[in-house]
């Protein structure tokens, strides 16, 4: 090996481009553009100085002759010829067609709409293949199945608690501490625990918790059911006469139902914790904050409040389903489907969340 | 490449043990590969080839023994000389292990614009060289999720041949491969080997293309736990007395 990996290199004599030396992959790196340079009007390549060819060189040797007008090669030792044939033939093998040229900047809105509505489209059937499946299910509640339901309601609810816990805790202590500042120029202290409190449960709570699921849960759904749907496990499933809806989608939706009103409660009541940690150190005693809690929260609220997060979880659920057996092929597409859930999870929360607002002012609650 | 007898060892491996934990997968295997042939690691299921293979490229640390490849030892090479010495090296992997997000002709041109110093249009012109030697040419811009398991083999003989290197490693070539795309990459492994000198180390238990590229093979086995066969695999169908050997090339029960 080492006798033969000389230093590559090239001379022109008069109408002659002579090579020598290795013409390696790791050699010629630097040697691509002189040569082709010093190749411009070469009547001959003479390879007898050559004393190894792998494909890179050979690559090269036919670019130089290419560029000097088709000169002719000569001089190649046998293993040296083997390689430059064997490099021509694989050179000279069609070439992919040109690929369509890209569209004007209305064709690509025309084509980025079209794209849209029939996104749109398998959207809508797979909400009404949901509710179809879910209505068939509901009278026979068997049908669900309890097994995976669990392991959903432990994934997405008793894993997330350490986390709901944190979060609730903190946003309590820093809601209330921001909201002392202010407070304290009016003397008005006495009244965080109601704002606390009531931005909590009817807000927050769900909201808080809904981020929790759409990032931890949503996401999850969406990379499991994306990685099924790229294996063709999906479509197994379709062939062994199994919906996918009624055995993948259904638990999934369920559990999350069920697990969100839970999360917004502890939520809200760590939440409500840390303000009352707070306000213990602003000197207010516990009973006062509990006081002033129970005259202004009222049962409406914290249920209208863990309504929206059923719904909230339902739909981020959705949504995470949606994006992952909707999965295109391909490593990216099962990130591509994860980011769809997360970010589809939480803007339709907070969109719903607007809806709801509205609802609940007309309704009076 | 007719003098390969007197060729020197590429790979030796020396009293090579492999264990996960107390499950000891093989033990002291000893073998030289020897520059410019088609060296086959044979055997069933599960006796440890793919792990065999894994160790010589230095994914694995062996348990026991040394593994010397173009006269280094990968396990000691450290910074600059271990990504020199891997960069010596091509593995196409079972199922092709193309990045999916590139088209085939980016795949094999990372190699390249990691290794060298060829400029753009030329790591282009020598990628389209090597696709056009596994015959991939017209599929240049198609992505590995929109090709066949065949192509998506090729391709992956196409970028470990992107260096050109003096040694490539094959896992598993013809498995889930029609009789004549086989016969094609067999073909194509010899020819290369032929024309380029390169050394092959290829894992499988296709019996035809052992037979058809095979210039030495080894043979492991789970129950010895170690090696049960060395040699030519044309002699060892013929002359082999050992019951599994004789049994994989007859393709009787054992």
């Amino acid at each position: 090996m080492t006798d033969q990996a000389e230093q590559a290199g090239f001379d022109r004599q008069d109408d002659t481009l002579r090579l020598r030396g290795a013409m390696t992959t790791r050699q010629v790196g630097g040697l691509w553009e002189p040569l082709l340079k010093a190749a411009r009007g070469a009547r001959r390549l003479d390879l007898s100085g050559v004393t190894a060819l792998d494909t890179t060189g050979a690559a090269l040797v036919l670019r130089g002759a290419a560029v000097a007008g088709d000169a002719p090669v000569e001089g190649a030792s046998a293993p040296v010829s083997a390689v430059l044939k064997r490099a021509q033939d694989a050179l000279a093998a069609p070439r992919p067609a040109a690929g369509p040229k890209p569209l004007p900047f209305v064709g690509r809105v025309g084509a980025w709409g079209v794209e849209g509505l029939r996104a749109f489209r398998a959207s809508t059937g797979f909400l009404g293949e949901t509710v179809l499946m879910g209505l068939a299910v509901l009278p026979q509640p068997r049908r669900l199945r309890v097994a995976d339901l669990l392991r959903h309601l432990d994934e997405a609810g008793l894993r997330a608690f350490p986390l709901a816990i944190l979060l609730g805790t903190l946003i309590g202590v820093i809601l209330a501490f921001q909201s002392s500042i202010p407070m304290r120029q009016f003397g008005a202290e006495i009244f965080i625990p109601p704002l606390v409190g009531i931005s909590l449960i009817r807000e927050l709570g769900p909201l808080i918790a809904a981020i929790i699921v759409a990032g931890r849960t949503g996401s999850a759904y969406a990379a499991e059911l994306g990685t099924m749907t790229v294996n063709e496990e999906v479509d197994a499933l379709r062939i062994m006469g199994v919906d996918p809806v009624s055995m993948l989608v259904l638990p999934r939706l369920v559990a999350a139902l069920l697990v969100m009103p839970v999360l917004a409660l502890v939520v809200n009541l760590t939440g409500l914790f840390g303000m009352g940690v707070v306000m213990g150190t602003l000197g207010f005693p516990a009973a006062l904050v509990l006081n002033q809690l129970s005259q202004w929260l009222t049962l409406g609220s914290l249920l209208g409040g863990l309504f929206k997060a059923g719904v909230f979880g339902l739909v981020i659920a959705g949504i995470g389903c949606r994006a992952g057996l909707g999965a295109g092929r391909g490593p990216r597409a099962v990130g591509d489907a994860a980011t769809q859930a997360v970010v589809g999870g939480i803007v339709a929360t907070v969109v719903l969340d607007g809806l709801f607002a509205v609802l609940f002012y007309r309704l009076g609650w | 490449m007719a003098e390969q007898k007197e060729a020197p060892a590429v790979v030796g491996v020396r009293g090579l043990t492999m264990a996960f934990g107390s499950n000891v997968l093989f033990r002291d295997v000893t073998f030289d590969v020897r520059k410019g042939e088609v060296f086959v690691i044979l055997g069933g299921s599960g006796c440890g080839k793919s792990t065999l293979l894994k160790l010589l490229i230095g994914l694995y640390r062996p348990s026991e023994g040394e593994i010397r490849i173009l006269g280094e030892n990968l396990d000691a090479a450290r910074g600059r000389e271990r990504r020199e010495l891997l960069s010596r090296l091509g593995v196409m992997w079972q199922s092709g292990a193309l990045f999916g997000s590139m088209t085939l002709l980016e795949n094999v041109m990372l190699p390249l614009e990691e290794h060298t110093r060829l400029p753009r249009a030329a790591r282009e012109e020598v990628a389209r060289v090597k696709l056009g030697l596994v015959g991939l040419s017209d599929a240049a811009n198609r992505l590995p999720a929109e090709i066949s398991g065949g192509m998506a083999k090729r391709a992956g003989i196409a970028r470990a041949m992107a260096l050109d290197p003096p040694l490539l490693f094959l896992d598993e070539p013809s498995a889930g491969l029609d009789p004549i795309t086989s016969a094609g990459l067999d073909q194509l492994i010899r020819d290369l080997a032929r024309d380029l000198g390169t050394t092959f180390i290829v894992v499988t238990h296709e019996l035809q293309s052992i037979l058809a590229i095979g210039d030495r093979c080894i043979m492991l086995d789970k129950q010895a736990k170690g090696m049960i066969a060395e040699g030519d695999p044309r002699e060892l169908r013929d002359h082999a007395t050992h019951p599994t050997v004789r049994a994989f090339f007859r393709r009787e029960a054992a």
